[in-house]
């Protein structure tokens, strides 16, 4: 094992049934390194950290940590915390009831007694040590989110950690509370704690961090030097396309030709909801495809949720063919004509234990009203339907949804919402999950249903689908609009140079 | 071949029953069946007889078990909404009877107790009566959804405090009706044999039929029971929904309080539905309907009720007093709550897994 | 420092310290200033009975099992679970311990023995259930409701007074507190008493006190009730602590059982009657919030006094009945939750 090096990961494997999560992947940390580890969708990420971690096992390949020359087994997250590596998750996982102190000590040590003293002092004095603004005897929920994650990392540090992993701790900080995680990471850097960051936030990445890895599709893409990767070069890697790769991609045409082809249909102004995007303006024509792109967790399905109302909009207004209109939740969405496919269809999309024609009818059901239910046959029609429709493989209509596979599953969520006829229909991820054969047919229904005047929006991580769909893309990055491209503009390049920010090469 | 094909569709329509939810109660129900029939057959005997006013009526502990299984069954309608859309149990609805009956009480004695007339035709008492039944259970249903206290905790203010609200209505005295009309909705209509609870409970699940097929409410409930996120997103409105579960168990509470008191024309408070929660909450879970919510069969919870009914009016024969009975059916919530625990199952069906390997193992070997 | 500058820092030093109390803290104070409140403010209304020094100390007498019970439960609330069996299991506790001394000339102590006994297997059953079954507490300890109440018909149906003299004996028991002593009506100077279950009473309290304060198991109730999953995460057996708070509580039933049979010296199926929600009240009264991770002891023993103060209010003011009784504690009840909901949030948004 190299001199600095702290962690080693190499040839990892591992599988689930139906899934091969990841492929051969290497990963080495050294000493007093903050590395950045990224991918999208589907890379492989959360996997990795979780076989380091002990959560699950690997299937093959090798863990070294510095100290022993033999790998090491790690079965549980106990193993892992002996050995040294430590996670800080997104969710804060303290007792926000308890002192910072007792978050800090509690369940470390045996023993029958609780001395407040001593704990306390010790906490003061690794408080302070680390520069974290809080007391040892204040309670852990006065404090705030930010200074709750320091807590966090606190404790981990104290426990002698040589691996931190960071998963996605930024995520519900504003910008001075970042700056404060961020130099707490200086800290432990200089202390010599190598740090993984996990986090989708380009920005961040390029300000704090030393080197990238990146997975994509369960495979090691490569591990680079921060200052030998330009910005566009690590988009392109994530994404997984060639920079110069101009492939033959014809980017699509409006095909609506009504005499309201041009008029917006709906339009946002400084939309903002609690879910933590900046205000954005929005607007969208008849028969127009638009799509949203941008890095997982740059704020596209945040943006689209306030649309529908999905989330608490707290400022701006939506209108609809030039007249305000007041959504503050789904229903007033759906009675205007929109319709929402969400991006997690498991907790937002299917309704599990109801069957698959429910599920159909649902949305439309509740459109239709409380005292007109469908009658059985009517209920069948539209089921059988859109069953052919979409090929939706299913023993028959009353089976449970939670029976079908997954992309079954996405294609009856998909029939609700055509079946409701909708003005204007978002689709997030609508090929998630899905057989390569039926994306195409979606994506060649999308073009069809815009061409009969619906408007569509369509989101995607991949970036060939909406260039074959899309006729304008709003580009997002960190939770904020910044490039609205179309016409000539859409190409790869010139989404993954939006993506990244064309000045900080 | 013919055989053989008989036989295939005999397990298939066995197996296709056994997956049925309704086949808990059902099964339920022949366990007891047969035990009585074991035990003692003249238990099933039916006597026509002649009541005190000489008009005839059946008798025998299948007509007891139709007779007073009937308040359970109203409840159950209302309680297994309640369990379907919130995922908790209601256990209130004994003290909310108590109140309901004291209404119905105080609006026909007026400010006498001991009145020879109806102040108010007794229509009018049942109205009331519903209304206030409603209103408590709008306050829970408030609690429930829109302050999101757990259904058991929320409803445990009114389980405190109802039999007292009970006893103020009528300032603490015991009303007695005398007024013969009266007795009929707890007792029998002149000429009719079979008691008219049976009846009212008739009327209910009709009623509630109706409402499940001419409206959406059984879909809605389902699905905000099982998933609230995606049933917002699908336009409904969860804490609404979780809402009217309670005020449609209040009406339930209004119909059974009706006719609690009018069995014995008049009312004593610390007694009058006791424990009936438990058997309610029983039912529900006997009709195989998960205690956490979603998916619900509301034929299955009636006729867990007369099951229930059913169970209590065995243990009267085997001289269990009244004051023992929870004894019992507390051993059987016990049993019912730990077979549907996750856990548990998994582990029953871990086991089965593994008899099976081991049966066919020895098949080939 | 300018006196200005030391000014404002005294200021922010009050915010401050208003933002960092604890929960825990800050509902107890508002429980004890809203009993001293309303002994207070008894005295001056109701004046003479509520003057002498042996009211309060009747009070203890009557609520001694109320207070061990309430600690219980706490207990169990704290780590964010609930026990609605220990009325039926004092019941229970009481009808047996009867039955054993005066049916089968039992011995005092051997009575003990079974009242912590039966207690403990309440405890142990429950606790097995809802912490390694992961059932629902609330149907488990309603089942054992029922079941206690049940057994305590089937153990002996008719209520009777015990005869037993060693029992007698301990129950006539009066420990004198000097000092407090009052001139009856015919002038003799009267001791105050106080019962042996008050001492149990006040013993419970001080250990329990201890136990949540001072020791790791204490504060892992804490813990879990606060975050059940972050508990985990930390490192605690979060099945063994809830298991041990369901089977402290349940010994505490049996132990409070055993008092409240020594108060009252007789076994009956109707005894301790709706006590669990008196308890629970008690508890709520007290600072402990439902939700779990936030309870003190002190306040759930102000919790007694308090509903047992405002009942005596109550029925010294001419509203005796037993139905007033229920509507008093549950519109207590309803107000602090109300009051408890209003200070959580304002301190969540200073």
């Amino acid at each position: 094992m190299k001199d600095r090096t702290v962690l080693e990961m190499k040839n990892i494997h591992k599988s689930f049934p139906g899934v091969r999560a990841l492929q051969g992947v290497d990963f080495s940390l050294c000493e007093g390194e903050i590395h950045a580890l990224m991918g999208e969708n589907g890379a492989g990420k959360s996997t990795l950290i979780k076989v380091l971690t002990g959560v699950y096992g690997k299937d093959e390949g090798q863990i070294f940590i510095k100290g022993s020359d033999k790998a090491v087994v790690i079965r549980s997250p106990q193993d892992a915390q002996r050995l040294g590596i430590s996670t800080v998750y997104q969710e804060i996982t303290l007792c926000p009831n308890l002192s910072v102190a007792e978050n800090m000590f509690i369940g470390r040590t045996a023993g029958f007694g609780q001395n407040w003293k001593k704990m306390n002092a010790d906490a003061d004095r690794i408080l302070k040590s680390l520069d974290i603004p809080a007391t040892a005897t204040q309670q852990l929920a006065s404090c705030s989110i930010a200074v709750q994650q320091m807590v966090a990392i606190a404790r981990a540090v104290d426990m002698d950690c040589k691996v931190l992993i960071l998963d996605e701790p930024t995520s519900s900080l504003d910008e001075q509370e970042v700056e404060k995680l961020f130099g707490l990471m200086r800290d432990l850097k200089a202390r010599g704690v190598g740090i993984i960051f996990v986090t989708h936030f380009l920005d961040q990445v390029y300000e704090v961090c030393d080197k990238i890895t990146v997975l994509r599709d369960g495979k090691l893409v490569g591990e680079y030097e921060i200052k030998d990767l330009p910005r566009v070069l690590l988009v392109s890697k994530m994404l997984g396309k060639d920079l110069d790769d101009m492939s033959d991609i014809k980017s699509a045409e409006i095909t609506y030709s009504g005499a309201d082809a041009s008029k917006a249909v709906f339009e946002t102004e400084q939309l903002v909801s609690d879910a933590g995007i900046k205000p954005f303006d929005f607007h969208i024509n008849k028969g127009e495809v638009n799509g949203f792109t941008g890095l997982l967790g740059s704020g596209r399905s945040e943006c689209v949720r306030a649309i529908f109302g999905a989330d608490r909009v707290i400022g701006g207004t939506v209108k609809k063919n030039g007249k305000v209109v007041k959504i503050s939740k789904p229903i007033d969405a759906m009675r205007n004509g929109i319709a929402y496919l969400p991006e997690d269809r498991k907790i937002d999309g299917i309704v599990g234990d109801l069957s698959v024609r429910e599920n159909i009818i649902l949305a439309l059901q509740v459109l239709k009203g409380f005292f007109k239910p469908f009658t059985k046959a009517e209920a069948n029609k539209f089921a059988d339907e859109y069953i052919k429709l979409l090929g939706i493989k299913t023993a028959s209509a009353d089976t449970p949804i939670k029976s079908l596979s997954g992309g079954n599953q996405q294609k009856v969520i998909l029939a609700r919402w055509l079946l409701t006829h909708p003005e204007y229909l978002i689709l997030d991820e609508p090929t998630r999950g899905i057989d390569v054969g039926t994306k195409i047919d979606i994506q060649k229904l999308v073009l069809k249903l815009a061409s009969e005047g619906m408007s569509i929006t369509f989101i995607s991580s991949e970036t060939d689908e909406m260039l074959r769909t899309c006729s304008r893309l709003v580009v997002m990055r960190d939770r904020k609009v910044v490039g609205e491209l179309s016409g000539d503009e859409l190409t790869q390049n010139m989404i993954m140079n939006t993506i990244a920010g064309g000045d900080k090469e | 071949m013919k055989s053989k094909k008989i036989n295939f569709s005999i397990s298939n329509f066995c197996s296709g029953l056994v997956k049925r939810q309704i086949f808990i109660p059902i099964a339920a129900l022949l366990l007891l069946a047969v035990f009585n029939l074991i035990m003692d057959p003249s238990f099933y005997k039916i006597a026509l007889g002649y009541n005190s006013e000489g008009y005839p009526v059946l008798t025998g502990n299948l007509i007891t078990i139709l007779d007073y299984g009937s308040e359970l069954a109203i409840l159950a309608i209302g309680m297994t909404l309640v369990t379907a859309a919130s995922g908790g149990q209601d256990i209130s609805v004994g003290a909310g009877i108590a109140i309901s009956g004291s209404v119905v009480l105080r609006v026909l004695c007026g400010t006498n107790s001991r009145p020879e007339t109806l102040q108010a035709p007794i229509i009018v008492a049942f109205l009331v009566s519903c209304v206030a039944a409603m209103l408590f259970g709008a306050f829970n249903g408030t609690l429930v959804a829109y302050f999101k206290i757990q259904p058991m905790v929320a409803t445990l203010i009114l389980f405190t405090a109802g039999r007292s609200i009970a006893a103020w209505i009528n300032n603490n005295e015991l009303p007695i009706i005398s007024d013969p009309s009266f007795a009929v909705f707890g007792g029998f209509i002149p000429g009719i044999p079979i008691p008219t609870p049976f009846f009212i409970a008739v009327i209910c699940m009709i009623i509630m039929a109706l409402v499940l097929r001419f409206t959406t409410l059984g879909l809605y409930t389902q699905s905000v029971g099982i998933n609230e996120s995606s049933s917002r997103l699908n336009g409904l409105n969860p804490n609404f929904i979780k809402f009217l579960s309670f005020v449609i168990l209040g009406l339930c509470v209004a119909v059974a309080g009706l006719i609690k008191v009018s069995r014995v024309s008049s009312i004593n408070y610390s007694v009058i539905a006791k424990d009936i929660e438990m058997d309610a909450i029983l039912a529900v879970a006997l009709g195989g309907n998960a205690l956490g919510g979603g998916k619900f069969n509301m034929m299955a919870s009636i006729l867990g009720a007369y099951v229930i009914q059913f169970l209590t009016t065995t243990l009267y024969k085997f001289n269990v007093k009244s004051d023992e009975l929870p004894a019992y059916k507390a051993v059987v919530v016990i049993v019912l709550v730990v077979l549907s625990a996750p856990i548990v199952r998994e582990y029953l069906s871990g086991l089965g897994k593994r008899l099976k390997a081991k049966l066919s193992v020895k098949e080939v070997g | 420092m300018s006196s200005s500058k030391k000014a404002t820092a005294e200021k922010l030093n009050l915010r401050d310290r208003f933002k960092n109390i604890t929960d825990t803290n800050l509902l107890l104070l508002i429980t004890i200033v809203v009993f001293f409140a309303m002994y207070i403010g008894a005295m001056v209304f109701q004046g003479k009975g509520f003057l002498r020094a042996q009211t309060f100390f009747n009070i203890l007498n009557a609520n001694a099992c109320l207070i061990i019970l309430s600690c219980g439960l706490s207990l169990v609330m704290i780590t964010g679970s609930i026990d609605i069996s220990v009325g039926g299991v004092t019941a229970l506790v009481s009808m047996c311990c009867a039955v054993y001394l005066d049916f089968h000339n039992g011995n005092v102590f051997v009575a003990i023995l079974i009242a912590l006994a039966i207690g403990l297997g309440f405890g142990l059953v429950q606790g097995f259930l809802v912490a390694y079954l992961d059932i629902q507490p609330f149907i488990v300890t309603l089942a054992g409701m029922f079941f206690a109440r049940g057994m305590t018909t089937i153990v002996n149906a008719n209520p009777f007074n015990v005869g037993n003299e060693q029992f007698v004996a301990l129950k006539e028991t009066r420990i004198i507190v000097p000092g407090f002593g009052y001139e009856n009506k015919l002038g003799e100077y009267v001791n105050a008493y106080i019962q042996i279950g008050v001492i149990v009473a006040l013993l419970t309290v001080a250990i329990l006190f201890c136990v949540l304060r001072w020791t790791k198991l204490g504060r892992s109730f804490y813990a879990v009730g606060g975050n059940k999953q972050s508990a985990l995460m930390l490192g605690i057996n979060v099945k063994r602590t809830k298991f041990l708070a369901h089977l402290i509580c349940g010994l505490l039933a049996g132990i409070g059982g055993f008092v409240y049979f020594m108060y009252v010296g007789s076994g009956s199926p109707s005894h301790a009657s709706g006590m669990e929600m008196n308890a629970i009240a008690s508890s709520i009264i007290g600072g402990t919030m439902l939700t779990g991770g936030v309870g003190n002891i002190i306040g759930t023993f102000f919790g007694v006094l308090s509903l047992s103060t405002i009942q005596n209010i109550v029925s010294s003011a001419g509203f005796g009945e037993a139905w007033w009784t229920g509507i008093t504690i549950a519109a207590m009840l309803c107000l602090f939750l109300v009051v408890q909901s209003i200070v959580m949030s304002r301190k969540k948004r200073a």
